[in-house]
């Protein structure tokens, strides 16, 4: 099983010059559960934006199966075999449970089927399983809007795993969850690892630690620091070095352009009050919209 | 043929900046709020109407004031508007943030409330107008002031909102049966009324056998003031810097400490004033109706696609292109252009109306948007469509 | 386990047949009482008038079904509505009894037409004229929706292009004196099947026509929103990007529901214009088009009920109001827009499934429902609602 389900190569990404992504080379095998992290900044959703269509590079290759996904769009990569699970939950607040699932579990994704054919009795049945992993049986039919931040995290990876997707892409799974409710995360995660291959993108190390088997890859400025098992990569003085802002970060917040920033900062109160890594840190975690709640 | 293609781009400069007065305000409020405002062409009207008051009050001033009524005007119809379209914000459009389409629907109902002021209102109304404001928010204010206020809110609400309507009506209609027509006249009616230019804008400067009105240049060098004065608002003032942060992210703003909400209004008011202004330059191009504002908007809102959001450059290049395509078209330059390929000069000849030009611009611009669906100028980043 | 979801399953389909069973009772009840007993009540004058609003209905509901169920907000459907009507007006047109002077419709004569241009010959045949009702508004609708949702665009963006639309088929049609007759449009039909159109029997064989295409319609959106499709609409509404994300392209689901409704909107026309005795381009201006979607926020969007009593409302409202106040009918219909939008956002049927059950309750003395632990009132739930929504 050592073939490559994802390859990417000399990856850059720029908006306006501003390079989210530089020169990124990076591979995941069949099987696998990746674990990227990354201080704020560092491209990491960029990443998971490029893999799925919705950014395209500006240089370099994404090979998926072999495939470079450049000519295709989002809809045509997720029917390829990749699904995405967003930072906020996304799921459809007007329906229930059992419909949000029902949409993903959709096979045959095209506009005729999905007006003329009923939902086949194997999906149904699917969608019936699903509900009771992710623990939502007894919410199937209320509308999705009532349930709670971590039942839709639940709810949206249960999507995720409908498609019956080759590749995960779960992004920040345990943001704004309790304790109790991560480690279940956590083994949900590791119990679909055996069938799928995944990458985690995740902030939270305790979390990392219970997930990480094998490899994990740290990002910064927009490529791959280092790699390696979890315990090396915690030692590695560089990694270090990053993630506590020893080294002056010039990372610039992604959708606004620095002047601009640090001249907002200059006309409403004074810089220096603020602990200057600190708000760079607020000003990158606020810059992304789907970020803020 | 030459000389034509000269005037052809001249004139659709002039047309071209007469769009871009009206769309720079709605493009501003746009790209801070992703609101596109309905109403917009019923400020310029607010803004047209307040030129010919202010007109009819410079002629009681007599000759040496008369002639420079205009520049008042401006001003006049700037702060109307303004007025206006800060009431609008503050009234309207602030609890409707988040649903742009919504807020189509309600600016719409309000530009139809505008249309319909112009035509009936009287001085009965406007008194009438000002006793119910008194008498509700007076009360109101009073109101706030008991300890209590949360609690009785509603009630005080249901009594008050009747009680001011009642009162105001009846002192109307006791003054409208008083005074007669002298109060219940409409001040406009639903007639075109005429603004006439001042005498120094009559006439134009030769140039060959072609005439530049001068009213036409007047119209251009206010777009340029009016531009210049915005890039210098945006880009040098505290304010303008506020704008523009918002624009760019609104959550980081407001974490930042901007007063986003300040910042909404000001912009919308500022958005609206230019409207005036637009109305004040139109008035001069024609006569004034309640449904002038009418003949803009659609116009302005495709500068606004054309343009893309959150860049002044886009609104200008947009609104210069889009006029001049226009005026091009709808005069039959192209026609006689092509007049030596005969199936092409038949093309352009059936497009060479005023109204058959829009349809083609129309259709150009379905087009182009295949190619730049986000604008001439869209945003780059991951923020945007996030 | 697999025995359980079957047996769950033809329950659920047994216990849905039911309702639907119900639900046509009801809608056949209702129209049977249109039929025969609304006509004693009102005045001839009434009843047409009635017959119109009905046939409002219908592209009120096309309105819904883009609208409240897709979340495209179009201010261009009085294109699709006129495009109908003169469809259907240009086979009236060419009823000339072959003993008249000029085989032309007279506006063509006036402007020195002396052959019928290509395009009206096929309008003879009234199979191709009543398809043509339909195909046409419904495949523009389905152009137009193709060039400009395969670029993303929507939102705002959408509506203010679909009402630049609307504007530019106005002029186009205004313009067009020889073939259309411009601004006057075309009117004075005399006959439809050799029956003279205006007889009063006719005209109630357009209304009973109309109430028939009105439950076609209305049977057709029913079942358009329910099951997967009509949740897949939903969610283009709700999260467009998450749907691509799940793996379906949403621009076909957009064209269809687009020429769909742009369809609907065609018959809708094609019915008024019976009843009314005229097409001419003033049904395309702005101001008509954003009306119909008024409507729709007045009935309750997303309910198809809601879109059809909304349009009876209003336009009975609108009829009386205009009639009594012609003056300041312009400040009632402004006001309208803002109360609905910024006070009943989920119009009168919405109201009545939150507020009415309430107040029956109180008023039978039975217990109102306790709201708490009020998941609709956790503010929590409420900010998260707002923030998270896109």
């Amino acid at each position: 099983m050592n073939e490559k389900i994802l390859e990417i190569k000399d990856l850059t990404v720029s908006f306006d010059g501003f390079k989210a992504l530089n020169n990124l080379n990076f591979s995941l095998n069949t099987g696998e559960l990746r674990v990227i992290i990354g201080p704020n900044g560092a491209g990491k959703t960029t990443f998971l934006d490029i893999i799925t269509g919705k950014t395209k590079p500006t240089e370099g290759q994404v090979f998926f199966k072999g495939k470079n996904l450049r000519p295709y769009s989002e809809d045509q990569i997720a029917r390829m075999g990749i699904g995405r699970k967003f930072q906020t939950p996304r799921v459809y607040l007007n329906l229930s449970p059992r419909e949000n699932l029902e949409l993903a579990c959709n096979r045959v994704k095209t506009v005729f089927t999905t007006l003329f054919k009923k939902t086949p009795t194997a999906e149904r049945r699917t969608v019936s399983g699903l509900l009771e992993t992710i623990g939502l049986s007894h919410k199937a039919d209320m509308k999705a809007n009532l349930l709670s931040h971590g039942e839709k995290q639940w709810l949206e990876i249960g999507m995720l795993v409908a498609q019956s997707p080759d590749l995960l892409l779960v992004d920040e799974p345990v943001a704004g969850l309790t304790d109790e409710e991560t480690e279940r995360t956590g083994e949900l995660l590791v119990s679909l690892a055996e069938s799928h291959s995944i990458i985690v993108i995740e902030h939270d190390m305790e979390f990392v630690r219970q997930i990480a088997q094998g490899t994990v890859t740290v990002l910064h400025q927009g490529s791959v620091l280092c790699e390696g098992p979890f315990d090396v990569v915690q030692t590695n003085p560089r990694v270090i070095e990053v993630y506590l802002g020893q080294e002056i970060d010039h990372d610039a917040p992604e959708s606004i352009p620095a002047d601009l920033t640090s001249a907002a900062l200059q006309g409403i109160g004074e810089p220096d009050q603020i602990h200057t890594d600190l708000s760079s840190a607020a000003l990158q975690e606020i810059g992304e919209p789907d970020q803020v709640y | 043929m030459f000389t034509g293609l000269l005037d052809g781009i001249f004139n659709g400069l002039s047309v071209g900046s007469v769009l871009l007065l009206a769309a720079l305000g709605l493009a501003i409020v746009f790209g801070l709020m992703g609101v596109i405002n309905m109403a917009h062409g019923e400020l310029m009207m607010l803004g047209a109407y307040t030129t010919f008051v202010v007109q009819n009050g410079f002629k009681k001033l007599g000759d040496p004031w008369l002639q420079f009524y205009i520049f008042f005007a401006v001003i006049a119809a700037f702060i109307v508007a303004a007025l206006v379209g800060l009431a609008l914000e503050r009234g309207v459009i602030r609890y409707l943030y988040g649903r742009p389409l919504e807020t189509l629907l309600a600016t719409w109902g309000v530009s139809l409330i505008l249309q319909q002021f112009v035509r009936s209102v009287n001085w009965v109304m406007i008194i009438g107008l000002v006793l119910f404001c008194l008498l509700f928010f007076g009360g109101l204010w009073l109101l706030q002031r008991r300890l209590d206020f949360e609690r009785i809110r509603n009630w005080g609400i249901a009594i008050l909102l009747p009680l001011s309507v009642a009162i105001s009506l009846v002192i109307g209609s006791i003054l409208s049966n008083a005074y007669g027509l002298a109060v219940t006249k409409p001040w406009f009616g639903a007639q075109n009324v005429d603004v006439t230019a001042p005498k120094w804008l009559l006439g134009g400067l030769p140039l060959g056998n072609y005439q530049l009105p001068y009213t036409r240049m007047f119209i251009m060098v206010l777009t340029v003031l009016c531009v210049l004065g915005i890039y210098w608002f945006l880009n040098k003032t505290p304010w303008g810097l506020r704008i523009r942060s918002v624009t760019q992210n609104r959550n980081m703003s407001a974490c930042l400490g901007i007063p986003t909400k300040k910042v909404d209004a000001l912009t919308f008011a500022l958005g609206s004033g230019l409207a005036g202004i637009a109305g004040c330059a139109v008035s001069l191009l024609g006569s004034v109706g309640p449904n002038t504002g009418q003949n803009y908007i659609v116009n302005t809102f495709m500068v606004v696609v054309v343009g893309g959001v959150g860049k002044l450059v886009g609104t200008i290049v947009g609104a210069l292109a889009i006029g001049i395509t226009d005026y091009i078209i709808g005069t039959g330059i192209l026609a006689l252009l092509f007049a030596p390929i005969p199936p092409l000069a038949n093309f352009f000849t059936f497009f060479a109306t005023t109204s058959m030009a829009k349809v083609m611009v129309f259709f150009l611009i379905v087009v182009f948007l295949q190619f730049r669906p986000a604008g001439l100028f869209p945003q780059k980043g991951r923020a945007v469509d996030a | 386990m697999a025995v359980d979801v079957a047996v769950e399953r033809s329950g659920i389909a047994s216990s849905r047949r039911r309702a639907l069973l119900i639900e046509a009772a009801i809608v056949l009840a209702i129209a049977l009482v249109f039929i025969l007993v609304v006509p004693l009540l009102l005045s001839g004058f009434r009843l047409n008038l009635m017959g119109r609003f009905l046939a409002l209905s219908i592209v009120a509901l096309g309105i819904d079904l883009i609208w409240g169920f897709t979340g495209l907000l179009s201010l261009g459907h009085g294109i699709f509505f006129t495009l109908g009507g003169y469809a259907l007006a240009m086979h009236l047109k060419l009823q000339i009894p072959p003993t008249a002077s000029s085989q032309l419709p007279e506006f063509m004569s006036l402007y020195g037409v002396t052959e019928l241009p290509w395009f009206w010959q096929p309008f003879y045949s009234f199979p191709f004229a009543a398809l043509a009702v339909v195909l046409i508004p419904g495949i523009l609708a389905g152009l137009l929706g193709y060039v400009i949702f395969r670029n993303r665009i929507r939102g705002v963006y959408f509506s203010i292009l679909t009402q630049a639309a609307t504007i530019i088929f106005f002029n186009f049609f205004n313009g067009q004196q020889k073939l259309f007759n411009g601004t006057n449009g075309l009117t004075d039909f005399q006959t439809l099947f050799g029956v003279k159109v205006n007889a009063p029997a006719t005209q109630y064989g357009f209304y009973v026509l109309t109430i028939i295409f009105l439950i076609l319609a209305y049977a057709l959106c029913r079942w358009l929103t329910s099951g997967r499709f009509g949740r897949l609409l939903m969610a283009i509404r709700d999260d467009e990007s998450r749907v691509r994300f799940t793996g379906y392209n949403p621009t076909g689901f957009k064209v269809l529901v687009f020429a769909i409704s742009g369809a609907l909107a065609g018959l809708s026309g094609a019915l008024f214009t019976l009843q009314t005795g005229i097409v001419s381009p003033n049904s395309m201006n702005i101001a008509f088009s954003i009306e119909m979607v008024i409507w729709v926020a007045v009935g309750g969007r997303a309910t198809l009920v809601g879109a059809i009593l909304g349009t009876l409302v209003v336009n009975f409202a609108k009829s009386l109001l205009s009639e009594k106040f012609p003056d300041i009918w312009l400040f009632f219909q402004g006001g309208l827009f803002l109360l609905v939008v910024m006070f009943l956002p989920d119009g009168i049927i919405g109201w009545l499934r939150t507020e009415g059950k309430n107040l029956v309750r109180r008023l039978t003395g039975r217990k109102q429902i306790a709201t708490y632990p009020s998941l609709e009132e956790d503010p929590e739930v409420d900010y998260e609602r707002k923030n998270l929504g896109d």
